[in-house]
Parts: C-alpha cells; structure tokens; sequence
C-alpha cells in the first residue's frame, strides 16, 4: 500500500466538509428562491445600503490592521532587543486571552469604554474630560486590535525573531545605525510574516459582526452584520449566500495578491 | 614605517560569570596580518568582537591610532568584518550588499558602481552584480562578503574563521587569494582561526591563544620551531611532547637517555619539557643512533609515512618519506638543534590552562 | 533608558491584552448584579454554577465539544500527514490549499457554508456542531504536525528497518515520538480554537442547544448571568495553571542540552 493513501480519510473529509459547503454556498448565491439561475444576489452588493456597508467594513478593516501592524512590529523588535527568545512564554501569553470567553472580554471592553466607563473614571483623575468612544466605529476598530492583535504579533513575532544576529551585526559594522537596521534589514527579511499577520487579521476583520454589534451599539451595520441578518432574521439564504460569495472573492483576491507577493520573493531568493 | 594601529589593553570580559578572557593585552602593528589562533572557546572569537565593537569589554581599553575606542558603536569604527557564515543579506542583490555600507555613508551613485565594480574586479566575480547570495556556492559568497567588506575601505578588516564552511582545495585557493589582497589593499588584517596550518601559511603575526590567555605571540617560524610551552607545542603541528632533566646548559636526559641540545639558561638537573618534531625524528641503521627502537605502527599519509617506534620506554611519532617494516628494529637520531626545551609550567593554574 | 522605553511599550500592550480579563474576573466576585457597581465580594456566583441545569448543560457542550473534535481532528491531521509527507508536489499544493481554506475564510462563510451542507441531511443540534468543529480544528493540528515530518531525520527510520523493525512497529517506536511534541501542541490549539469559537457554532447549532459563547451571546440583550463570569474565571484559571505546569515541565533542562527541541507550543 502505498503511504499516500493513508490520507484518504482526511481527503474524504476534505471534500465533503471544507469543499462540497463551499459548492453549496455558490449553488445559493446564484439561484433565486425558485432555483432559477440570477446574479442578482451576488450584485446585490452594490445596492446603496450594502456598499455602504462593504465600504465601512474595508475602512474599520484597514484601519484595525494598519494598527495591529503598527503595534506588532515595534513590539516584535522590542522582544528581540530584550532577548525574549522562549517563543514558548511568548506564544502562551498571546494565546492565553483566548481561554476566556471571547464575548465576555469583548462586553469587557464595552465597560471599560463606556461613559461611566473604567477609562473615562482614570482619565478623570488626571482631569481629563471624558472621551466618548463607544458606539462609533473608533470602539469597533479598538475592538477588533483587541481580539486581533494576537494574530498579528505572533507571525510577525517569529519572523524577527528568525533573522540571524550575524545580518545585524553585519549591517552595524557596514556603519548602519538602530533605525536603517530596522528599515534595511530587519523589516524587509521580516516580510513574509508581515504579509501572514495582515491577512490573519483582516480577513476576520472584514467578517466580524459580534464586534460591531456589541461596541457599535447595533446602529453600525458592517457587511457580517448584514450577511447574518440575511440568514438569521430575514432567512433569505440566497441573498446571505450571493454575500458572502461576494466576500469570498474579496479575500481571495486579497489572497492571491499576497501569495503572488510571497511567490515573488522566493523566487527571487532562489535565482 | 611600523606603528600600532591597534592596541588592546589588559580586557576582561566574561559572559554569564565565566571568565572568558582575563587581562589581555595585543599590540598590532599597520598593514599586518595577524592571527588569533586557538581551540573553540579560547577567547579569540569574543576578542575579535571586542575589536569589532560588537561586545564591550568589561575592563581594559580598546585604542585605535592612540585613540579610545573603547564604548564607540560599531557602526562609527573604521573596521569592518568578514563573518564566519558570510552574513550576506538574503533579500538584496550582491550589488546591493556591496553599496550598503557606502549607501549609508551618503556616498554619490557614481563612485558607489565604480567601487562595486572594482571591488567584484578584486574577488574575481565581474559579472555577478545582479545575482542574490543564495544563488552563490560557498566560496563565491565568502568573497562577496570580503568585497562587502572592503569597498568601505576600513582600515582593519577582521576576519571570522572566514573559511571554515569550504572544503579543503576550495580553502587553499582562498588563503593565497587573501594573501593577494591583503598585498594589494595594503590594510591590516586580523584573522581568527583554529586551523593551525591556515594561519602557518597566511600570517606575518600568530597569537596563540587558550582559556582566554594569550599563549604566544611570534612569527609562525617562532611559534612552530621554538614553542614557548607545552600547550603551544602541542596545538601547532604535531610533536613528541615529552618530559625530561636538564643535566646541564647544551644537555638533557630524557628516560636517562642523553641528548645534546643548543638550549642554555635552564639551570642544572632542572625539570623540563621538550619538544620534538616527528620529521626530526630520523630513522637511521644499526648502531649510528642515539638509541634502538622497534617499529609498532605504519600509516601512509600521502606525502609521507607516519611511523610510532617505540625505544626508550617512548612511543615516537616519525614522518619519514622511507618505508619502514612493523617490527624492524632501528635506531632513531634527533640533530641536537631539533630538541626544543621549555620551561614546565611554574603554577598549578597555568598547568591546568596546558593541559586542557 | 532604552530597556526601560523598551519594557514600559512591553507593559502597556500586556494591560491592554488582560485587561478587560482582569475586569471579568473582578465581576465575578461582584455581589451587585450591575455591571457598573460594586456591590461587595460575594462567592455566591461561584455556588450558583452547579445549582443551574442550563449553565452545566451549556458548560458540558461546551468541554465535550472542545476535548472531542479536538481528538478526532487529531487522529485525522495525523494520518493526513503521514500521507501527506509522501505525496508529490502537484498532490501536495492542492492539499494545502484546501486545508488552508478553513483558516483563510472568512468564519461566518464556513459557517453558512457548513449550515448550508449539513442541514440538507441531519437536523442541526449537538453532532453539527461537533462536525463542525472537527472540520475547522483540522487545519490547525495538521499545520502543527505536518513541520515536524520535515524536520524529521529520515534516516532514524530507516536505521529501525535496517535493524529489523517492521514498517508498523518503526513508526510507532520511532517516528512516533519525534512527532509528540507537535501533535501535544496541535492538539491543544485544537482545543483553545473550540472553546473560544461562536460564530461557527452560531450557524451550526440547532434550537436548545447551547455552548457558553452562544449562551453569553444570548444574554447580551437581557443582562449577561454573573454565573457566566464566575465560570469563564475558573476555565481560564484552570488553563493557566495548566499551561504553566506544563511549560514547566517541558522547558529544556538549562545548560545541559540534552533536549534541542523547542519549548511545547502551547
């Protein structure tokens, strides 16, 4: 027998899990509800309420992953200058929010937030004036870096932490400061988990509608909103499903923008 | 004219409280080529980083031209280094790696193709500009890394057992090749090694170095004829270390055999080391040795045959172009200024410093 | 100064990732209802997690679900590696592409999607979810395994043939061992993706089937249970503890060297 087919229930599973739902999904978006072939589903994208909310959803996305990128990588440079290198330490304290309940620490946020919020209360006694963040979309991008960040750090993390002491030292000794080691180095040999943060997290980003619901109030709708509300609420599974299809080819063209990204640099690297 | 350019005074460092080097001073000179040689963990890596300013030293000072360098950056020295595994910066072309040190110093786009030009003239690699170091064998990276190094015109280039990853005939070309450039740049070098025949056959200065002390500084002629202790004796080349008496200046007793010697000033019926090369050792005839011997052992190495003959109650090691039989009984001869004699070693610490 | 900018930037992302936790755990000793007021210390919330059915039957969804597809998900991704290992490149591309898909997609897409598919022939309650849940915890273990097969020194293996092993009994004497701490890590993130997943579960779930996200979720609108806030302190206080235990005990002995392996993931 040869070795190969030992895959075959993983294959079956495959198929009839990850790829036949999808299958689904696409028979749904372009049929209507008497199984008539239409493409208005997925065009359906472009009525004024749902670009609306597909380009709110573009924006908080980018924002969020512009800042979990802007936080990540000096993060990252940081830990490698303190010489962190247990990546086991590391990883366990990105991973450990996780073990509580997403939602909850999400309605944690929303307290924190809030008017009468624990942030508002310690701004107070440096005599700041309250801040009203909650219920606008800058509490749903601090939301989404909040149960986001993780996922960029960690990638990006391992990335500099990869990069072999002798390049640094190399650079230094060629007569490079701290920050061109940074921009002529570090960052360009830390690429490829750049490019695997950025869609880790925004492609979540783009989906999420627990996020939005809970810190917009209810009055921000963003794409995952509105898809769950096809489903959930008006239980119109072909508008839902034309969505989504919708959402789909976004990421995968976001997708095969990084891969042909990543394919360019190895194959850079190899010739 | 001869001056130090460089000059390391008494530095201690250790990492972890391990003492990794303990008072050590070096003087090097301009447009020398010196190297520290030495087992792994003698020092000799993290002296090199010291100079390179990649490590500061925990006590002692660093002086460059008179001046303290001590605590200056690395990226402010007039030193650049050549590392052991090349350290070529993957996602840049070898033309990008050449001009970063010069792109960095502000230099113009002109003099920045001519340098890199000239520099890939100097390695033999015209014609590789736009290649990315991945695409290159070992040998032809090393030498993007030297040209890396040299078009900032430093005026101490270090290099970090720079040929320790190439296989041997690959590693014979690359020492002549520096010793090539070392002629034409005109600049010093410092280079660290643990192979005793590279630094034989590269240095004008060999320092010798073990646990963290400085051995011997000599010539390679001093350090391999005249070894100033057992350890140095040992590490350069092989030998037939061996204990013996000091009968008198010119005389040594070894298993109360008599040698004549050129060796004065140790004193009478003093313990002593000493020191003989197996191709000193000569194989002659019956009866016009020194002393009979049984051959226990050949191998043949290529250029010559290594023969252990055992005479006097001593397994002598003997590299000897002539074939000899196991069992021949012969007799062995050692010319009187082919024994070298050294002191033993005077405290208990130095003689666990030899040992090891 | 520099270490001290360096571990003060440190310190601030910390309290921004625990926080809000730290704020959980502080209401669930919350004798006031009130999210805003602190009525005292109180433990009853922690009494009341045994007393109500519906938390327990949400917390026993929860657990089974999570230690169950964590475990099928395992023994799948294992096998899917060692087939995987012997393909060739255009099999494997393809492989990996689809397995990849899970991870890339969007959450709420393969959640509609699986709905879609499994409703058509089962109806939606326990076992969907749990279907579910083994479909998107495979990816991860097989992305945690399948390193480690590349790594793997082939001629360890062949060194049991020559001696006279047979295939089966290498694999498990050999081979098996070097995969352990990949598999342990993968199926730990296995575990970690089940517990904290909703809006898989959400699509998936059927009427009066719950899990402790969907519950919470359901309680948002009327006032989220303090009971929710004692139980979610006690699961995370249960894996960090845990987790440092066995960090502990996985941490490569210092100095010696005789274990080169990376610290365990988790």
């Amino acid at each position: 027998m040869k070795r190969k087919y030992i895959a075959a229930p993983y294959i079956i599973w495959m198929s009839a899990f990850i790829v036949l739902p999808l299958l689904f999904v696409a028979y749904y978006a372009f049929t209507d509800k008497a199984g008539g072939f239409t493409l208005e589903n997925i065009t359906a994208i472009l009525d004024s309420l749902h670009i609306k909310a597909t380009l709110l959803s573009l924006e908080l996305s980018l924002a969020c992953t512009a800042l979990c990128l802007l936080v990540s990588f000096p993060l990252a440079l940081v830990l490698r200058r303190l010489n962190m290198n247990n990546k086991g330490i590391i990883i366990l304290i990105m991973v450990l929010p996780m073990w509580m309940n997403s939602i909850l620490r999400i309605l944690a946020l929303q307290m924190i937030l809030s008017k009468n919020g624990i942030l508002n209360m310690i701004l107070s006694w440096f005599g700041i004036a309250p801040l009203s963040i909650i219920n606008t979309p800058g509490a749903i991008v601090f939301g989404m870096v909040y149960d986001f960040l993780p996922y960029m750090i960690l990638p990006i993390y391992n990335a500099v932490m990869d990069i072999d002491d002798d390049l640094i030292d190399a650079a230094k000794d060629l007569g490079a400061s701290y920050p061109s080691v940074v921009w002529h180095v570090i960052l360009p040999l830390s690429k490829p988990g750049i490019i695997s943060g950025i869609t880790m997290v925004f492609i979540p980003c783009l989906t999420s509608f627990v996020i939005p619901d809970i810190l917009g109030g209810g009055k921000i709708q963003l794409l995952g909103n509105v898809i769950e509300q096809e489903f959930i609420t008006s239980m119109n599974w072909h508008l839902g499903s034309g969505l989504s299809f919708a959402l789909m080819i976004f990421v995968v063209i976001g997708l095969a923008f990084s891969q042909k990204q990543e394919k360019k640099d190895r194959e850079s690297l190899v010739w | 004219m001869q001056e130090n350019i460089l000059s390391l005074n008494n530095i201690t460092k250790s990492f972890d409280g391990e003492l990794v080097l303990e008072d050590l001073s070096l003087e090097i000179k301009r447009n020398e080529f010196v190297t520290l040689l030495g087992p792994s963990g003698c020092g000799k890596t993290t002296t090199l980083r010291i100079i390179a300013g990649f490590v500061m030293p925990d006590q002692g000072s660093v002086l460059m031209e008179g001046e303290d360098i001590t605590t200056l950056p690395t990226e402010k020295r007039c030193i650049n280094t050549v590392f052991q595994k090349y350290a070529l910066f993957p996602h840049m072309t070898v033309a990008e790696n050449i001009a970063f040190g010069l792109k960095i110093k502000k230099k113009d786009d002109d003099y920045i193709s001519k340098k890199i030009k000239y520099a890939l003239e100097l390695v033999n690699l015209t014609g590789f500009e736009k290649r990315k170091p991945r695409s290159l064998s070992g040998g032809q990276q090393q030498r993007i890394a030297i040209a890396r190094a040299i078009v900032n015109e430093p005026q101490i280039l270090l290099l970090d057992e720079p040929l320790g990853a190439l296989d041997l005939k690959l590693r014979q070309d690359m020492q002549k090749e520096l010793i090539r450039l070392k002629k034409e740049l005109g600049i010093t070098f410092i280079y660290v090694t643990h192979d005793q025949e590279e630094a034989l056959t590269m240095s004008d200065k060999i320092v010798v170095m073990n646990q963290g002390y400085i051995q011997q500084i000599g010539t390679p002629e001093d350090i391999y004829n005249e070894p100033q202790n057992a350890f140095v004796a040992d590490f350069i080349g092989s030998a037939n270390l061996l204990a013996g008496t000091m009968i008198q200046d010119e005389l040594v007793s070894i298993n109360d055999v008599r040698f004549d010697c050129v060796d004065k000033g140790f004193g009478i019926n003093k313990p002593v080391d000493v020191v003989i090369r197996p191709e000193d050792v000569e194989i002659r005839e019956k009866g016009q040795g020194i002393f009979p011997a049984v051959v226990t052992s050949v191998l043949f190495k290529g250029v010559h045959y290594e023969i252990f003959a055992k005479g006097i109650g001593i397994d002598w090691m003997i590299h000897t172009t002539a074939y000899h039989e196991v069992g021949a009984e012969i007799d062995l001869y050692v010319k009187p200024f082919n024994i070298q004699i050294m002191n033993k070693p005077e405290s208990e610490d130095e003689a666990v410093i030899q040992k090891e | 100064m520099k270490n001290f900018i360096c571990k003060f930037y440190l310190t601030i992302i910390m309290i921004f990732l625990y926080a809000p936790i730290l704020v959980l755990v502080v209401l669930s000793f919350n004798s006031s209802k009130s999210r805003v007021v602190w009525g005292g210390f109180t433990l009853d919330w922690y009494h009341d997690i045994f007393r109500t059915s519906v938390v327990s039957s949400a917390l026993q969804n929860t657990i089974v679900l999570a230690l169950g597809s964590a475990f099928v998900a395992t023994i799948i991704a294992l096998l899917a590696c060692i087939g995987i290992d012997a393909m060739r490149r255009r099999e494997y591309a393809v492989v990996m592409a689809v397995t990849n898909i899970p991870m890339l997609n969007a959450d709420i897409v393969t959640g509609i999607a699986m709905m879609l598919l499994l409703i058509r022939f089962m109806p939606l309650g326990f076992s969907s979810i749990m279907l579910a849940h083994i479909t998107f915890n495979i990816p991860y273990v097989i992305l945690s395994i399948l390193p480690r097969f590349n790594q793997l020194d082939v001629s360890i293996y062949e060194a049991a043939r020559d001696l006279g092993a047979g295939p089966v009994y290498s694999f498990f004497k050999v081979v098996l061992p070097e995969l352990t701490p990949g598999i342990i890590s993968g199926f730990f993130m296995a575990v970690t993706m089940s517990m904290d997943d909703f809006v898989i579960t959400y699509f998936t779930k059927g009427p009066g089937v719950n899990t402790l996200s969907t519950m919470i979720y359901s309680q948002i609108r009327k006032g989220i249970q303090p009971t929710m806030y004692a139980l979610s302190t006690i699961i995370f206080l249960i894996t960090v503890l845990v987790l440092i235990v066995a960090n502990i005990l996985s941490a490569p002995p210092k100095k010696h060297g005789i274990r080169n392996t990376p610290v365990n993931h988790i």
